[in-house]
C-alpha cells in the first residue's frame, strides 16, 4: 500500500525541462512534496493522530464560542443542577450531555475549558523552557570552557532528579515566597515557571551539541573574521541550524507538560478550582469517586489522557520522521 | 577501578553539597523560621532573643556549616505543622515508601520482563502487538490517572480491595512497620503497587523487546541455532543475558524515579509516606520538611547514580581498557 501512494505522488509531479521552473512552485506546494509529509500519509496511526490533535486543539481554543454552556457564567449555574449523570443514566437532564460537576457546572463545556487552560499552560512552559535552554545551550556550545563546564553540570544535576519533583519543590518555594500575594493571578506565573524551570535541560543539551558542532564550519569561522558579534552568530547563523532536534523535543515535551501540569493542579499545588485546568476537574471528582458520582472524575480523565496521547503520537513519528538513520 | 570509584565519589559528593545549599537557601530565606515559631504577640526583644539562640545572627558560612553538621546527624529541625523534629517524623514514614516502591518495583519486573521477551521472540503475532498498544496508553495516562480508575473499577465498583491506607501493619524491630505480613496489609498493598508501577513495567517491557530484537539478529545466534540447540536454551541462555545489562541499569536508575514518582501514588490512595507528608509541606510551606527531603531523595539518587556506574564499570570492560 504506502508504495502505491509513493508512486501516484511520484507521478503527479511534473517534470521540468528546465530545473529553473521547478522552484516558481509555491511554499504550500513544495511542503506538501517533501520527504516529511510522504511519510506522515504512510503512516495511518499518525494522519488520525494528527486529526484528533487538530480536533481537541479546535474544541479548547474555540471553547468560548462552541461550548453548550459558560462555566464561568455564574448566573446560568445553578446549585440544583449538581451532580447531574450523563444523559444516558436515570436521573439525567437532556441540557448536560455528560452530566454536571458538584457546582452545577456542564462538564463538557468545563472539559472544553479546562483543556483550553491545560494546553495555555502546556505551551507557554513548552516556549518558557525552549527559550532557556536553547539560550543557555547556545552559549555553553559556543563559549566553552568554564561556561560551559559550570552549566552542563547544572544539567546533570538537575537531569538525576525527575521533573515533577523539581517542580514541586519550585512550586512550594514560590508558594513560600509569594505566600501573600493572590493565589488565583499567581498560579498560572508559578505553574508556568516551575514547569520550564524542570524542563530546560534537554534543550540545552541538544543544542549545545549541535552548536559545537556548527561553531566549526566555515560559515561560522567567515562571519567570526569579518567581525560580527558574538550573539549575532549565535541566533542569526547559528540558532537557525540547530532548530531541527528542538521541534521533536518539544513537541514530545508538550505531551509531558500537559501531563505533569494535570499532575501538580490534582496534587493541589496547580491551577486554583476558580480556573480548572484538566487535573483541578479531576481532582474535584475525585472527592465524588465513592459516592457513585464517577462521571466528575473520569471524563475530564479521559479527555486528558486522549489530548496526551494523541500528542505523543504525533511526538513520536516527528522523532522517527527527522532522524535521517531510519530513513 | 579505584581511581575511578574515588572520582565519582568526589562528582557526588560535589553534588550532594550543591544540592544541601540549595536545601539551606530553603530552609533559611524562604520563610521566616522565627516567625514561624512565635505568635504574633511575641516581643521584638523576644524575637531577637531567639534569633541569636538559633544562630540565625552568625555569618552565612558558619550558619551552612552548622546545617551541613546537623543534617549528617540527620537532624532537619523541628516541623512548623507538627512541632516534632522532622527526622522523627520521617523515620515513621520511611517503611511505607520503602514498602510501597520495593513491590512497584516487583510488580514491574515480574511482569515486564515475560512480556517483553514474548513481544521480542514474537514481533508480528497480534498479542504482541497488543502488549505494545496498551504500553503506548499506559504511558499516556497519567499517574494518578491510573489510580483513580483502579479505585473506581475495584474499590467502588467490584469492592475488591481497600483505596487508602496501608491497612493493619505489624512492627518489626523498633522502627519499622510492615504491612506484609497481614491480609489486609497486602491487600492494601496491590492497587497502589500496580499504579506505581505500571509505567516502569511499559518501559521494562519496551527494552527488553527492543533489545530481544537486537541481540537475535546477532551472530552468536544464528550460530547457536545453527549448533541445533533448542529454541528455549538461544533465547533464554544466550539471548537473554545479553539483554540484561541495559536493563539492570534502568531499573536501578527508575528505582529513584518510583520514590519520587510515589509522592503522587500516595496522595491518591492516603498512603503514609515520605511523598504524603512532602505534598502536605508543599501545601502549607513547612520548609524543614520541605529541605529534609530534598536531601534525602538526593542522597537517594547519588547513591543509586553512583552504584550503578560503578556496577557498569564492573559489568562493561569496555570502559576499563579506556581509563587505563
Amino acid at each position: 500500500m504506502p508504495n502505491v501512494t509513493n508512486e501516484e505522488a511520484k507521478a503527479e509531479v511534473p517534470v521540468f525541462a528546465n530545473p529553473a521552473d521547478a522552484p516558481a512552485k509555491g511554499a504550500i506546494a513544495r511542503a506538501l512534496d517533501s520527504d516529511i509529509f510522504h511519510s506522515f500519509l504512510k503512516s495511518k496511526v499518525t494522519v488520525v493522530a494528527a486529526i484528533g490533535t487538530i480536533v481537541l486543539f479546535f474544541l479548547a481554543f474555540m471553547a468560548p464560542w462552541i461550548a453548550p454552556h459558560d462555566p464561568f457564567d455564574l448566573s446560568t449555574i445553578s446549585i440544583m443542577d449538581a451532580r447531574v449523570p450523563p444523559v444516558w443514566m436515570e436521573y439525567a437532564d437532556p441540557r448536560f450531555l455528560l452530566g454536571t460537576d458538584d457546582q452545577g457546572r456542564d462538564l463538557l463545556s468545563g472539559i472544553f475549558y479546562g483543556m483550553r487552560i491545560s494546553l495555555i499552560v502546556g505551551f507557554c512552559s513548552v516556549i518558557a523552557a525552549a527559550i532557556l535552554g536553547i539560550g543557555l545551550g547556545l552559549v555553553a556550545g559556543y563559549v566553552g570552557g568554564r561556561t560551559d563546564a559550570i552549566i552542563m553540570r547544572i544539567a546533570d544535576i538537575q537531569l538525576t532528579f525527575p521533573a515533577i519533583l523539581i517542580a514541586l519543590l519550585i512550586d512550594g518555594a514560590a508558594r513560600g515566597i509569594f505566600g501573600a500575594l493572590d493565589r488565583e493571578v499567581f498560579s498560572f506565573y508559578i505553574l508556568t515557571f516551575s514547569l520550564a524551570l524542570s524542563f530546560w535541560v534537554q534543550y540545552a543539551r541538544t543544542v549545545r551539541g549541535s552548536t559545537m558542532v556548527e561553531k566549526n564550519k566555515e560559515y561560522v569561522q567567515a562571519a567570526r573574521v569579518i567581525g560580527i558579534p558574538a550573539p549575532i552568530i549565535m541566533l542569526r547563523h547559528i540558532l537557525p541550524n540547530v532548530t531541527g532536534p528542538v521541534l521533536v523535543i518539544a513537541t514530545i515535551n508538550l505531551a509531558l507538560a500537559i501531563v505533569t501540569e494535570a499532575t501538580l493542579s490534582f496534587l493541589g499545588v496547580g491551577m486554583p478550582p476558580t480556573q480548572p485546568s484538566l487535573g483541578t476537574l479531576i481532582a474535584i471528582g475525585n472527592d465524588f469517586l465513592y459516592s457513585g458520582e464517577w462521571w466528575i472524575a473520569i471524563f475530564p480523565g479521559l479527555a486528558l489522557a486522549l489530548l496526551v496521547l494523541n500528542v505523543n503520537l504525533l511526538g513520536d513519528w516527528l522523532r522517527d520522521a527527522l532522524n535521517p538513520k531510519l530513513r | 577501578m579505584i581511581g575511578f570509584a574515588i572520582r565519582r565519589l568526589v562528582q557526588a559528593v560535589i553534588v550532594m553539597l550543591v544540592v544541601a545549599l540549595l536545601a539551606f537557601t530553603l530552609f533559611r530565606f524562604v520563610g521566616d523560621p522565627v516567625n514561624q515559631m512565635v505568635g504574633i504577640e511575641t516581643s521584638l526583644e523576644e524575637r531577637e532573643a531567639l534569633r541569636e539562640r538559633l544562630g540565625l545572627n552568625d555569618p552565612i558560612p558558619v550558619q551552612f556549616a552548622r546545617f551541613i553538621q546537623n543534617a549528617a546527624q540527620f537532624d532537619f529541625g523541628t516541623s512548623y505543622q507538627f512541632r516534632q523534629p522532622v527526622s522523627d517524623l520521617f523515620l515513621k514514614r520511611i517503611p511505607a515508601t520503602l514498602e510501597l516502591s520495593f513491590m512497584s518495583a516487583l510488580f514491574a519486573l515480574v511482569v515486564g520482563i515475560p512480556m517483553g521477551i514474548y513481544a521480542g521472540l514474537n514481533r508480528e503475532s497480534w498479542v504482541s502487538k497488543l502488549f505494545l498498544s496498551v504500553s503506548l496508553v499506559g504511558i499516556s495516562l497519567p499517574t494518578f490517572f491510573i489510580g483513580i480508575l483502579l479505585i473506581f473499577l475495584f474499590s467502588v465498583t467490584l469492592q475488591w480491595l481497600p483505596s487508602f491506607g496501608r491497612g493493619e501493619v505489624v512492627q518489626v524491630g523498633s522502627w519499622w512497620t510492615t504491612g506484609l505480613l497481614t491480609v489486609s496489609g497486602l491487600k492494601a498493598l496491590v492497587l497502589p503497587s500496580i499504579t506505581l508501577g505500571l509505567y516502569q513495567m511499559t518501559l521494562i517491557m519496551r527494552l527488553i523487546r527492543a533489545e530481544m530484537l537486537e541481540v537475535i539478529r546477532t551472530d552468536y545466534i544464528k550460530f547457536a541455532r545453527a549448533r541445533g540447540l533448542p529454541d528455549r536454551l538461544v533465547h533464554f541462555r544466550h539471548a537473554l543475558k545479553n539483554t540484561l545489562v541495559p536493563v539492570i541499569t534502568i531499573t536501578g536508575l527508575q528505582l529513584g524515579s518510583i520514590i519520587a514518582f510515589a509522592t503522587i501514588t500516595e496522595t491518591v490512595f492516603q498512603w503514609p509516606g515520605m511523598g504524603l507528608m512532602f505534598l502536605q509541606a508543599v501545601q502549607n510551606v513547612d520548609i524543614p520538611i520541605m529541605s529534609a527531603y530534598l536531601l534525602l531523595t538526593a542522597f537517594l539518587f547519588v547513591s543509586i547514580n553512583f552504584i550503578v556506574d560503578i556496577l557498569y564499570y564492573l559489568i562493561d570492560p569496555r570502559l576499563r581498557v579506556e581509563r587505563a
